[in-house]
Order: C-alpha cells, then structure tokens, then sequence
C-alpha cells in the first residue's frame, strides 16, 4: 500500500530553498520565472492507518510553525509548471531512510511494523514558461537523469483533486542468486571481448595470464576439492578484476618504463612508485636515522607519523574524480566520507580531526558548447560543494582548508580531491596502533551500512576513461550520519579493544578490504550469505565487489565476538559475523555451501603482469609573449585579482565548518574583516594542549605546459612554503603525493602516451629531488591515471596535475602568524630572489600567451630559507608571512594589505630579482620560494640577523592610508590603488 | 563546602561539538563531566537524573533529514528505555527523564542542533512548563545555505538566564543552515520580549543594537533572535556557538588583537556552573 505525504510552508513563510532554485534559472539557465515554491513529498510503503498516517505528517515530518501538510492530497495549485523530482531505484535515500525510522519510532512498534519510505521534492513554479523550458531546468539544473526520475506537469491541466500518482522506486530484484562460469580457455580476441563486456578493464596480458592459471593442474586440483571446475566463476573473475585494477594496483607507477630524456639517452626506470615515491622517502628515513617520526608509510590505508609520545596523526588524500563528473553532489559526498573511512580504517582506528578538499574546475562561467555527457562546469561546481559540505560537516570535521583551480580542460574530467587527518594513540594496552595484525581464526565483521548494486565497477570503471557506456550502477551516495554511527562504535570498541585492526569498503568492496586483510593472516573463509543486503536480488559476485559506502571490515578475535556484536546492537550499528581469517593460502568465499571463489592469495595479489611503457620527452617550445608592458598595471593587478585561481573562495570556504572540534587556530580566512586568504590551516588536536598541526596544499597544473617536472616541483614548493608561512616546520613535516594524470599509456586514441608518460617521469624525478632536499618525506599517496574525456571526436585530457599535500607538528600554536599586515609603520621585506619567469603564469594567461620560462624551485637556497623563517616565526619576530604563489609579488602585496585593512608603500627597484626590467615582470612573476612578510620597526634588527647572508629586502612599509603604492623599477610612481577597490576586484568572480 | 557538580554532554547519532563543550564545562570547574551516547541512556546504562546540568551540544542529529533536529526530537519524545526490565517505578521514555530534569529545575544549555532540538522538543520556550508544545522554530537561512562565520551578541541584562548573568556582549562564530528563528504567532514574541526570554540577539558590532541586516545577522532571525531560554532562565538555547571559543587562538583576530587569555564562550559555562554550585541543585 502506497500513500503521499507532502509538506510544504505556511503562506507568508520564505522558501529559502525555492528562492535559491528560482536564482539559478533565472541567472545561470537565462530563462525568466517569477516564483519556485518547494514541497517534500514522502511516499510511505506499509499498512498505516490514515491516523497513524497524519501523526507522521503532523509530527517528525513537519514543523508545525512554518509548514503545512497533507495526506494523498496535493498542495500545489494555481502554477505553470511543476516538476517532481526522485531518485531512481536503488539509489541511496538518506532522508527516506530517516523518515522510515522516525516513523517506526513514533508508531511505537519499531521492528514489528513494516515501513519504507522513498522521498521526492516538487519545485513548483510560476512565471512564463513552455513544456521546453520546464524540460530543460528540469534537466539542467534540478535532476540528474542518472539517478533522478522526473515527472513534469502542466499548471493548465492540472487537477489537485488528482495531484501525483504515488509511485515507489524499488529495487525489483528477486531472491535468486546464480553463479556464472566463464570459459576463458578462448582465443585472445574473444579474451578481450569479455574484459570489455564486463567491464574488467583487464588488458589482453592480463587476460592471458587468467586463462593461463587455469591451465595449471595443482590449481585444477585444489578447485576440484572445493567444487570448482577448470571454468572461472564470476565472482573469481571479477574480484581478479578488482585486484588488478588499475586503481587498486597502480600498475602504470608500477610499470617498467623505458625513458628517453630527449637527449637521446634511454634509462630503464622499473616502478616509478618504488624508485621514486618510496625512494625518497627511504632516503630521508635513512637521514633522520633515530629521530624518525615516519611510523607507517605506504602500507595502510594512510600514512601515520609520531605526533607525541602519546598520539600519532594520520593523513590520506584521495580523489573521486568519475563519479563527479557524472553525479557532483552524490560523487564528491562519496568522495569525502569514503576519503574518511582511510585514516579512519588505518592501522586499529583514528579519530578524524580535519579534512582538506581540492577542487579542479572548468570556470563556471564557461560558455561554448557542451560535448554529450558533459555538465556545465558551474553545475559541477555547485554539486560538488554542496556534497563535499554535507559529507563534512555532518561529519563533524572541520574542513580547514583547500583551493579551488580552474583550466578549461578540467571539463573533460573535474578532479575531486579529498583528504582527511586523524589522530591515534600511540598504544592501546602497551601495543602500537599503527600496526595491522590478523590471527587465523579471527572472525571477519562487517559493520555500518548494507550492500546494493551502487558502486559496482566503481574500481574498474575509474581505472578507464569517460565513455559513452560508462555504466550507471557506479553511483553511490554518502550517508554521513550511518557513518557518523559506526565510528562512533567503532572507536568505543577500539578503547576498550573489542577487535584486532580494522580497514574501510572503499573500491572493490568486500573483495578489496577481505582480500588485503587476509594477507595478514594468510587466507579467509568468507559466507557472502550472510552479508546484510539493501534489497534483494544481488548475485553473489556483486555482493562481493559492491562498493555500497559507509562500511568497514572489522578483524575480531573470536573470544571477543560476543562483546562486540553487543555494543554494536546496543549503539544502533549493524554488524555482521561472515567468516573468519585463515591461514591456508586461500581466498575462500562462499554463499551458504557453495564455494563461489576459490584463488591462491599469491595469485591474486602478486599474479598481476607488470606493465612494460615507454616514454620520450620532448620539451614543447610555446609562442614567446609579445606584449607591451602595460600602462595602467593598477588596471592590471585589478584584472589579476579577479582571476578565477586568484580571486576569493569566500562563498565556498563559508560553507564548510572549518572550526567545530574547537581546536581552529589559522582559520581559511584572516585578517581585519575576517576575509583575508589564509596560507594553510592550524588546529589544536587536543584542547589541553598548545601543540598543533599545521596543513597545507600546493597545486601548480598549468605549468605542465611547459614541463612537468618543474609543476611537480612547484606544488611541493608550494605545500612547504604555505605550512612554513604559517608556523610550521620542516622538522616535522610529511606530504602526501596525489597524482591526476591524463592516460599516459600509448594507445590509437592515445598517441601522445609516450610525451605523457614523460611528464609523469619527469614530476616523479621532481618529487624525488625536491622532498629529499627538503626533507619532507610522503608517506601516503594516490595516482589517478585515467583522467580523459572521449566521445565522438572530442577528447580532452586534463593536464597532469600533483596535488602535494603536507601536515606536521607545530610544538606551541600560539607562535602562528597570518597573512595579514598588522600595524602601520611595520616594514614590508621579501625574502628570496625573483626571476623572469612568468611560462606558464597568471600574467601570461591573461595575455593570452603560456611563454617558455617556466618558475623553477631552487630546493637548496629555498630550503635554507625555509629553516629561517620557520625559526625567525618561533622566534616571535614575524608580524605577517604570505607566500608569493599565483599572480607573484603583486598579488601577495594586494592579499596583505587589503587583509591587513591597511596600505602599504612599496619600492619595486628594492625587490631583489635578476633579469628583470619589466614592472610587469617583476610583480607578476611566479618564481616560487619566495614570502612577503612584515616586521615589527622594534624587531627588525633580530629579524635581519637571522637573515644574515639570504636573499632578503626590505621594499617598503605598512602604512595608515588604505592605499597599496607601488614605485617603478626607475623610481617612477607606478601604481597607487584604493585596497578597497582591490578587494572588491578580488571578491567578486565566485560570490555566488 | 560547594556540591560536586556533574554534567552530562550527550552524543550520538550525529551530534559532533561534544568533545569542546566537555571541555568548556571542565574549564569551568565541573567535578565531573561525562560524554554520554544516547544509546547509553537509552538502555538504562546512564540516567540523567545522576547529573546537574544537560548539555546538547551542536551538529547534526540524524543528518536534520526532516529538518533540524526534527527526527532527533521525535526519538526522545518516543524512545523508550530498553533492558530496565523489573525495574520499579522506572519511566518508560527518554522524554520522561527529560521532563523529570526540568521539573527538578536543573539545567540545560543547547548549542546550534542542541537549541534546535530544545524548540522542536517544545521545550523552549516552555513559558507553561506543563504543557510543552512547540511555539517557535528554528529553520533554513534567509541566504538558503550553511555558514561559518562570527557573530556579535547583544545580551539582555534583565534577561533571566542563568549563562549570560553579567555579560554585556559576546563575539561567538555561527555555524548552521538552519539558524533563522521566527515564533509562531505575535503573542509568543510578545511574551518572549516581555519576559526577557530573549537573552542573545545579533547586533552590531558594538554588541549594542540588535540588527537585521545581513551578514551581522546572519540568518534573518525574526527580531534578530540568536538565544532564547525558559522563564527560569535555567534552560537555554543559542544559535551560536561559546565552546568554540574557549581560548583566545579561536578568535578570528588573534594574531593582531589584544585578547585575553580565556575566550568569552566560557563565561556562560561558568555562570552554568556556579549557579549550580549557588543554588545545591
């Protein structure tokens, strides 16, 4: 039996939801309406008497000052257009998963009365419109056809009497699970048609050496014990699938790759990931020797560094580039509460205590045409904020900082990337956290959430480009509050150390957190049968590679089964007893009696064929800019400020929580008007105490246009120049390393994989060279390889891009400086040389030009500076520090004093720089490892000491009269601007 | 010698300040503070009759799907205490140990969802303590979204409550979607003014004129209402968050301001928990 709720506001109330909804058709679809009024509709599947029925609508499903309700009767009338919106079948319903409970809870009779609810939303609206019209914001702006269903209807035959069928979108699956065997003893052509009809993503090696395992007489033996024949099982197949996915593996930052440096010299390079990730981070390893806080580093779900003698900080950065493109809100929100599940997951459990998010972009206020599939940049935009903010802040993590880069290419594929810290104790009963240990025997639990089909092939699916039959049962939706539950639980059970470790169901589902925890033990045994399920009518291989979210596997050694599966019913979180962890060398999964998986776990995890790639770098020679210097560059710096990677991110920051927890320090916004583009973020971990972490990004694509080298040495430069900015310190600082690159394999619709896979050769040599130098060693990372759009004729490949994430240890936050300039009459220095390097830059961009020089990080002489400043800020003599990033000098001197509510006055012939003899050039230009910083008069001579034999200047001072001046290179009267007008050039691009 | 004091900061099912407000009622000088899930309460583990002062810190109970804190509400109107089987004289509800701890005149301080959760429950503003039904709301932001930013506070110095005795202003960050108070008829804001129920108002940032211009006001609240408590001034909800600043590195302005030490959200903490020690609840 069905029935409609619907809930709507009080004449006379404002629909805040509706107001915003009637902004963006009218501002970004450019159609004219008057008025969108919103109404939630709940359609309620159970035997309800019509009593019971309006106690729901009278009581938790309304509020009774500003709402008005009914029951199987419509509430809209007298409108043009009204267009119901909900979601398909089997997507995730988190309010009607609410709204079910709440009801069970108010009738009373929670478990004995059968309740489900599926919610939709009506957007009514009035203005003069056609059927064309409402089609397209239906389809533009409030559905998304993937996971949407829509119902338009017109005003003029509209019948409220008759209102709205109700309908509910089940899952219509029956109870029959079927095994399937698949003969892969075929010829190679009809091996890679399976691949592709299943979406295995697995390539014609890979595929052969399946077949080829099946051959093999031992194993034909084993298999027959089990029941199993000489054919493989879906299941098999695709749990090999998942393993050997490109996203699981790495297998491009695995590969054997023979580079040509465009010299003509040929280097074998086996595993860039080995040689150059770890490798440096060996190295520095090596050079702290017994002060080495690194404690777990590429061998967990994040990487884990010493904090105190009592607490270790863990951090993961991840990205869920796909699934945005396709579904931005769904997508990011998978992506931050499944990017918390890692450090969360690692080791035997952390508390999570901020996240950081990076966004790339198309601008969003693109206006060619769109190629099919493609959402209009702005759209993605907003989905992904709104997901990202839901999925932090419900969370209850500060989101404390991130950036936001725009390049047109990113419309090909917008990077989403998502990182969370977390805190541990070191040891829990004198044993450490940070080390993962399984037992044969130990029962394997799931717990938190049910599995469906979402998310199935999400592993596979990442691993390939965007195409026309990218499969829609990829899409999940985040639940925060299930989740917020669950770790809830599970960090209970941790303190009273109810389970051995813990690890997340991120891609790959069960077959992915089973399959990597059984290597702990040597082998499981694993009833899919028993597995809760959303629905029915999963067979047994898509209950074992469901990525359906917010669920961990939990190691529990059986004398504590009990106990834990009691705190669990008593705090509300399902859990789920499915086998146990076994020494037998076996990746055993069952459904009841029936084996349906049977591999070797050195088949699985160690079968994978390394890749064999090459690639040839060839620098890109670029038009050289021909420009005259401009005559207004108060004109100029305006524009600058107004770039879309410049200008303010208030309106996004404002919406994410950056301070529950109680431990902000460096907020994202500083500064006299609290408006002012912090560095990198401090927090106090624990109340108690004044030791603080600091974190920071650096993200530099567009200089891969001229060599990826210097990019990847540009963001790690950027990261450490942004945390030292603030306070912190090279001491006790580690990164993150997470690569988005377009497909760098050579392939026919991919000919330029050699001069790609030079890029990435090139950024992984940078890395090497930069965090060695610097000491910062990565303890965790990610690589997405697959980042290109192709349909049709079309293809667009982002440009490579390394996002460096750092955090560390401050020992006393209370020494943290911001960006903004303090007092009148503090002196204005820049510490570091600036050169003519504008390749790549903000200034040429806006030209129109890329230019050749591209900025270049002189690790040596940065890192000396580095060690300075970090001690001249501990040391209380720094009154301001800014980083000088995109838009150069000019920018970071506009940012501090319009910050600062204060002007500033400022000799450019005192800057130091070499081969300079533009003021353009010299404002604008993007040599990195360089800071702005303001001294106090009465600390100056303390500040210069420290100094001593460094490119340091003192430029200028801070003064009383709210205007930035500037003196030319030949001492000229250059510029002389209002900082209020700068900031208001500044503010405006993104305040929507 | 002055009673112990204990207070009680509940979690669970979404809630996310518990951790700062524990730490605020420390700072204040509560013998004993206890971060209890509600599932704890729920089995009889823990029962709020054992403490002096309920704390229903901020974030979002049961994601606000049906608006904020509305199934948050409905659960401790209708959950029932499970496994106190054979206990005598045991109440059934949740919401019957709630309605126990107001009748016994203790104290409740509710923060962003907790404030919502005190309205929706019906127990702010209560002026007939028999009769709890929900007069006034609290829902979505004129601006129709979530925001982080600080608040200057206006306090009524002939207000009742019991947190804000002494104070004259309060700078504090907001943090909500669904923060713009409006009552549900004339007569409700009438008697709220009248009774100085109307302890915290948005203001200008000489915290003397409550306003209704945005951003100062940051969500459109009906009077500028940012707080309002009971007629006994012991219960108390506010938009605004005080354990978010506790210490002076909380302050937006630190690094260029002269600041005290301790940060101005502690002061109603302190209030809390001297009048309890005052009054030997």
């Amino acid at each position: 039996m069905l029935n409609r709720i619907e809930i709507g506001f009080r004449e006379g109330i404002r629909d805040a939801l509706g107001e915003k909804i009637r902004r963006r058709i009218v501002e970004h679809l450019g159609l004219a309406v008057d008025r969108v009024r919103t109404v939630d509709v709940y359609t309620i599947e159970g035997d309800l008497t019509t009593a019971e029925l309006e106690a729901a609508a009278a009581g938790p499903l309304s509020d009774p000052i500003i709402q008005t309700w009914s029951v199987n009767r419509a509430l809209a009338d007298r409108f043009d257009w009204l267009v119901e919106v909900g979601f398909r079948p089997g997507v995730t319903d988190n309010v009607g998963k609410t709204a079910g409970e709440a009801i069970r809870l108010l009738l009373g009779r929670a478990d004995a009365v059968f309740v489900r609810v599926y919610t939709s939303r009506q957007y009514i609206l009035n203005g003069p419109l056609g059927r064309a019209e409402a089609e397209r914001i239906a389809a533009d702006l409030l559905a998304n056809d993937l996971i949407d269903r829509t119902h338009i209807f017109d005003g003029k035959t509209w019948d409220p009497a008759r209102g709205v069928a109700p309908c509910a979108p089940k899952v219509a699956g029956e109870d029959r699970p079927r095994l399937e065997e698949i003969d892969l003893d075929v010829d190679d052509a009809a091996l890679l048609e399976i691949s592709s009809a299943r979406v295995l993503a697995l390539n014609l090696e890979e595929m052969r050496k399946l077949r080829d395992h099946l051959k093999d007489p031992d194993v034909l033996r084993e298999r027959a014990r089990v029941g199993l024949g000489a054919r493989m099982t879906d299941a098999e197949l695709e749990c090999l699938a998942q393993t050997w996915s490109e996203h699981c593996k790495h297998k491009i930052f695995n590969a054997r790759i023979s580079y040509d440096d465009g010299t003509g010299r040929v280097r074998v390079i086996d595993s860039l990931f080995d040689t150059y990730v770890k490798g440096a981070t060996r190295a520095v390893r090596a050079r702290m020797g017994e002060s080495d806080w690194c404690l777990s580093v590429f061998v967990d779900n994040a990487g884990v560094i010493r904090f105190d003698e009592h607490w270790n900080l863990v951090f993961k950065v991840e990205t869920h580039n796909s699934p945005s493109a396709l579904d931005p809100y769904g997508g990011a929100l998978t992506g931050i509460v499944g990017v918390n599940r890692d450090p969360f997951g690692t080791g035997r459990g952390a508390k999570l205590i901020f996240n950081t998010d990076v966004f790339c972009f198309a601008p969003p206020d693109y206006a060619q045409p769109l190629p099919p599939r493609i959402m209009h940049p702005r759209r993605i935009y907003e989905g992904v904020r709104e997901g990202v903010e839901h999925g932090g802040n419900k969370s209850g993590i500060p989101t404390v900082n991130g950036c936001l880069v725009f390049d047109d290419r990113y419309l090909g594929k917008p990077l989403v990337y998502c990182g969370t810290g977390a805190v541990m104790p070191a040891r829990l009963d004198g044993q450490p956290t940070h080390v993962k240990e399984i037992l044969p025997g130990d029962r394997i639990v799931m717990t938190g959430g049910r599995i469906g089909k979402d998310g199935i092939h999400g592993a596979t699916f990442s691993s390939g480009e965007l195409h026309e039959s990218s499969p829609v049962t990829a899409f999940q939706i985040g639940d925060p509050i299930t989740q917020k539950k669950m770790t809830d639980f599970l960090l209970v059970a941790r303190d009273r150390n109810l389970y051995r470790c813990l690890t997340d169901n991120g891609a790959g589902g069960l077959s992915s957190s089973v399959g990597e925890t059984a290597q702990l033990a040597g082998g499981c045994d694993l009833d899919l049968a028993k597995a809760p399920l959303k629905y029915a009518g999963l067979d047994p291989w898509e209950i074992l590679i469901s990525e359906s979210q917010e669920r961990m596997t939990v190691a529990v050694p059986p004398e504590k089964i009990g106990a834990f599966l009691a705190l669990a019913a008593k705090m509300d979180v399902e859990a789920t007893d499915l086998g146990c962890y076994t020494d037998s060398g076996r990746f055993h999964i069952r459904y009841g009696d029936k084996t349906v998986a049977f591999l070797d776990m050195d088949f699985l995890h160690d079968g994978v064929p390394q890749l064999k790639l090459s690639a040839c770098w060839t620098p890109p020679v670029h038009a050289e800019p021909d420009f005259p210097e401009p005559a207004d560059l108060g004109t100029a710096l305006k524009a600058m400020l107004a770039r879309l990677n410049i200008c303010s991110k208030e309106s996004v920051v404002r919406q994410y929580d950056h301070e529950v927890q109680g431990g902000s320090v460096v907020k994202p916004l500083v500064g006299a008007a609290n408006d002012g583009p912090s560095d990198a973020a401090v927090i106090r971990p624990f109340l108690d105490s004044f030791a603080g972490v600091v974190v920071a990004n650096g993200i530099c694509p567009r200089y891969s246009d001229l060599d990826a080298y210097q990019m990847a040495a540009a963001a790690i430069d950027e990261a450490v120049r942004n945390a030292v900015a603030v306070g912190g310190t090279l001491d006790h600082l580690a990164g993150l390393d997470n690569f988005c690159w377009c497909d760098p394999v050579e392939s026919e619709k991919t000919p330029d994989g050699a001069y790609k896979l030079a890029q990435l050769v090139r950024a992984n040599e940078a890395l090497y060279d930069v965090t060695t130098c610097y000491g910062v060693p990565c303890i965790s990372g990610k690589d997405s390889m697959k980042n290109d759009y192709a349909i049709g004729n079309t293809k667009i490949s982002i440009p490579p891009t390394l996002l460096f994430s750092v955090f560390g240890r401050i020992d006393d936050v209370r020494r943290a400086v911001t960006m903004d300039a303090k007092k009148p009459g503090d002196l204005v220095y820049i510490l570091g040389m600036t050169y003519n390097e504008l390749g790549g830059s903000e200034w040429y961009a806006l030209n129109g030009f890329v230019g050749n020089t591209v900025p270049r990080v002189r690790p040596e002489t940065a890192k000396a500076r580095y060690d300075v400043l970090a001690r001249a800020i501990r040391l209380g003599l720094v009154a301001s520090c800014h980083d000088c990033a995109d838009g150069g000098l000019g920018v970071a001197l506009a940012e501090t004093a319009f910050a600062g509510g204060m002007g500033m006055d400022v000799d450019l012939a005192k800057v130091p720089a070499e081969a300079v003899g533009r003021n353009d050039v010299l404002i604008f230009s993007e040599t990195p490892s360089r800071f702005l910083v303001t001294v106090s008069p009465d600390r100056e001579s303390a500040f210069i000491e420290q100094f001593r034999g460094q490119t340091a200047a003192r430029i200028g001072t801070v003064t009383t009269d709210g205007r930035l001046r500037l003196w030319g290179l030949r001492g000229e009267a250059l510029l002389s601007e209002e900082i209020g007008a700068l900031k208001a050039a500044w503010q405006r691009p993104l305040n929507f | 010698m002055a009673p112990t004091v204990k207070c009680i900061v509940l979690t669970g099912n979404g809630t996310n300040c518990e951790m700062e407000m524990a730490h605020a009622c420390r700072l204040a000088g509560a013998e004993v503070v206890e971060i209890v899930h509600l599932s704890e309460l729920l089995c009889g583990e823990k029962r709020l009759e054992d403490y002096h002062f309920l704390n229903l810190p901020g974030g979002f109970l049961d994601g606000d799907d049906l608006g904020s804190a509305k199934a948050g509400a409905n659960r401790i109107l209708h959950a029932k205490i499970r496994g106190r089987a054979g206990a005598t004289n045991a109440e059934t509800r949740l919401y019957d140990q709630f309605s126990r701890f107001i009748e016994d005149g203790k104290l409740i301080l509710g923060v962003c969802n907790g404030f919502q959760l005190l309205v929706k429950l019906g127990v702010l503003p209560a002026f007939d303590a028999a009769e709890r039904a929900q007069t006034v709301t609290l829902t979505y932001n004129d601006s129709g979204r979530f925001e982080d930013r600080w608040v200057h506070l206006k306090v009524d110095p002939a207000s009742p409550c019991v947190y804000t005795e002494g104070l004259t202003g309060l700078y504090l960050p907001v943090r909500h979607g669904e923060g713009k108070f409006i009552p549900g008829s004339a007569e409700v804001l009438a008697r709220l003014h009248r009774e100085h129920c109307i302890a915290l108002q948005y203001s200008t940032a000489d915290t003397a004129t409550a306003t209704l211009d945005y951003p100062a006001n940051p969500n459109g609240s009906v009077d500028a209402v940012a707080g309002i408590c009971s007629a006994s001034g012991r219960i108390f909800g506010m938009m605004p968050h005080p354990e978010a600043y506790l210490h002076r590195t909380n302050h937006p302005r630190w690094t260029r301001e002269d600041l005290p030490e301790t940060g101005m959200g502690l002061a109603l903490f302190r209030n809390a928990v001297s009048f309890i020690k005052r009054q030997r609840l």
